[in-house]
């Protein structure tokens, strides 16, 4: 964990760690462990709000809890950028951690796969690897999203590639 | 067009005889010779070759498998027409599957499965086998295109494997559009793997091996899911990042260690990590190192199908060193893999009866030669010494790798079953009651 700033590695620790090493194909099992991710998920977004650094939403899309949307949002220069996010529980998981996509930024950062995966490699995925099965979703987006928004999003505003929603509204009606 | 040329040839041929200042002959002569070339490449025009039923060893120059079934003759092959038998999915057609897809297509192997989700971008003409008129087109149609044109007696299988924005694979003319890391994807896959129509009397499942040539972690892990789960023997190949080193390896359910068993090896660079710049997700290639990788990935897959030489285990290739570490690894009886640890006890069981076999096999072999000694008297005390190692100990455990070899991530840590902190809030153990919970939250 070196490198992680105090904010990020104190957060970190106050997440629930799961227990149940189980993926969608694993019956009662990932029963078991969607209720774990229910309770880091709302551990996390409850201490996001207490501390006044709400950033995303999330929700799973079917019954099975296989597939997740919602949005999650950057603060620069006063100004919020938001954006849809959305992911599917892989077959192998919790050994691999699930592809965090932001569908809207495709092609507008070479920091991100095809089909607007961000890229996780060197920061996220080792993490992931040494704490199986204990991270789940709460902790990909912790350790995850959140520092590639950090440092991706001033970038993207700053070189012109992404427009607040109010400059683009203004600009189209002139 | 070739009648039209040919009577221009006439014309001009008139137009010369008419003639009557000489000095301008030379330049009809040219002429005539151009149209001459132009005649010559129209009947060389596209010709699709017909199928052929038997593999035939006659050697004339039109016969496609007179060179391959020269490898019978040559003594290193036993039955070389038996790879119309095989079939072989790949998954990945990028810079390694699709030089692999085409290196057995002209091999004459059976079937060839191909997954993609991709399309042709000038960006892969870097590399081999795609083509600039072939951009815009997905990869698997691009490759049925191709390697059927160079031979059409293979029968070819694209599964296009496209990200839809639900994940659900919907069919499309008679490709899919999925993605194999989710759970429908992988049904997807699975069934393709098992589907027997090619070869209803093969034992095991539809295919005889599976090589994984794709680009990234999480296919690899599904890969390796779906061949524990179906015992199916497959190969794994890599190309790093920075384009200078590469690896194959062969994955025997049971026998060998999966992908799970230990994180994944990686050749290293050789050179000072630090010195390398990593920056965004665009990684560097070379159409040298994907055509070794292949090359090396292919030549495994036909010693593997048509039984002869020796079958490596794991192969690296370091560009910058010439260097290529080999190695074999053990199962790891606490695998992650569920799968994987079946498919071991499976093994292990197995065992009184492989070592009876190879015993057989090795008697039968012994037989027919009576030891006599091969020199009456043998004054120097020369002695033959086997010079093979003892059997175990060129298999090496995970944690002692042979030099220029490295982890690419790191080993889940050892899970301590200590107290459980119970949150307060969270002691509800319904799922719905959670999902409502969470859903209050997200609604604020």
């Amino acid at each position: 964990m070196e490198g992680w700033d105090k904010t990020t590695k104190s957060t970190l620790t106050q997440i629930p760690l799961l227990t149940t090493k189980a993926g969608p194909r694993d019956g009662a099992a990932w029963t078991q462990r969607l209720k774990e991710e229910y309770k880091a998920l709302i551990a996390y977004t409850s201490m996001n709000k207490a501390n006044d650094n709400d950033w995303f939403r999330i929700s799973a899309a079917n019954p099975e809890g296989t597939r997740w949307t919602g949005k999650c949002w950057y603060i620069h220069n006063l100004l919020k950028y938001e954006f849809d996010l959305q992911f599917d529980i892989p077959v192998t998981y919790p050994a691999t951690a699930p592809e965090l996509e932001l569908p809207q930024l495709d092609g507008k950062t070479h920091k991100m796969y095809r089909g607007g995966k961000i890229c996780l490699t060197v920061h996220f995925k080792p993490l992931w690897a040494k704490n199986c099965p204990r991270f789940g979703i709460a902790h990909a987006l912790c350790l995850g999203l959140a520092p590639w928004l950090a440092a991706e999003i001033p970038i993207l505003v700053d070189s012109g590639m992404i427009k607040h929603k109010d400059d683009v509204a203004s600009s189209s009606e002139s | 067009m070739e009648a039209e040329l040919k009577e221009m040839l006439n014309d001009l041929e008139n137009l010369k005889r008419s003639l009557p200042d000489p000095s301008l002959h030379s330049s009809i002569d040219e002429l005539q010779l151009r149209v001459q070339h132009l005649t010559d490449l129209a009947k060389s025009a596209p010709v699709r070759r017909s199928k052929v039923k038997d593999m035939s060893a006659e050697v004339v120059d039109s016969n496609p498998y007179s060179r391959l079934m020269a490898l019978q003759r040559m003594g290193i092959v036993a039955n070389y027409e038996r790879i119309r038998e095989f079939s072989v999915a790949i998954v990945g057609i990028g810079g390694v599957g699709s030089v692999a897809a085409e290196m057995l297509t002209r091999c004459g192997v059976g079937r060839l499965l191909l997954y993609d989700y991709d399309k042709v971008e000038l960006a892969n003409m870097n590399r081999l086998f795609f083509r600039p008129e072939q951009v815009g087109m997905t990869k698997t149609d691009a490759a049925v295109q191709t390697l059927s044109d160079i031979n059409p007696d293979v029968v070819l299988e694209a599964i296009n494997l496209m990200n839809s924005p639900n994940g659900v694979g919907s069919e499309l003319d008679l490709s899919y559009t999925l993605n194999i890391t989710t759970v429908e994807g992988f049904e997807t896959f699975m069934c393709s793997l098992k589907n027997k129509t090619f070869r209803p009397e093969k034992e095991g499942n539809g295919v005889d091996l599976v090589l994984s040539c794709v680009d990234n972690y999480e296919a690899r892990m599904v890969v390796n899911q779906a061949c524990n789960e179906l015992n199916q023997t497959w190969m794994e190949s890599g190309v790093s990042e920075d384009a200078v080193s590469g690896h194959i390896q062969l994955l025997i359910p049971g026998e060998t260690a999966c992908f799970a068993c230990v994180p994944p090896l990686v050749v290293a660079s050789g050179v000072d990590e630090r010195t390398l710049k990593r920056e965004g997700v665009c990684a560097a290639s070379l159409p040298t190192t994907m055509g070794v990788v292949a090359g090396l990935l292919v030549q495994n897959t036909l010693k593997y199908l048509l039984k002869f030489g020796h079958v490596s285990r794991y192969l690296g290739y370091n560009a910058l060193k010439d260097y290529f570490p080999t190695m074999e690894m053990k199962p790891n009886p606490q695998c992650p893999n569920a799968a994987c640890l079946e498919r071991q006890k499976e093994y292990i069981l197995a065992k009184p009866a492989r070592e009876a076999e190879a015993k057989a096999k090795m008697e039968a072999e012994a037989l027919p030669t009576t030891e006599t000694p091969l020199h009456a008297d043998n004054e120097w005390n020369i002695s033959v010494v086997d010079d093979s190692l003892p059997e175990g100990s060129s298999s090496q455990s995970s944690d002692t790798l042979p030099q220029g070899l490295v982890h690419e991530l790191p080993a889940a840590e050892e899970y301590k079953h200590a107290s459980t902190v119970e949150q307060p809030a969270s002691s509800a153990d319904d799922l719905d009651e959670l999902r409502r919970q969470l859903e209050a939250l997200n609604a604020v």
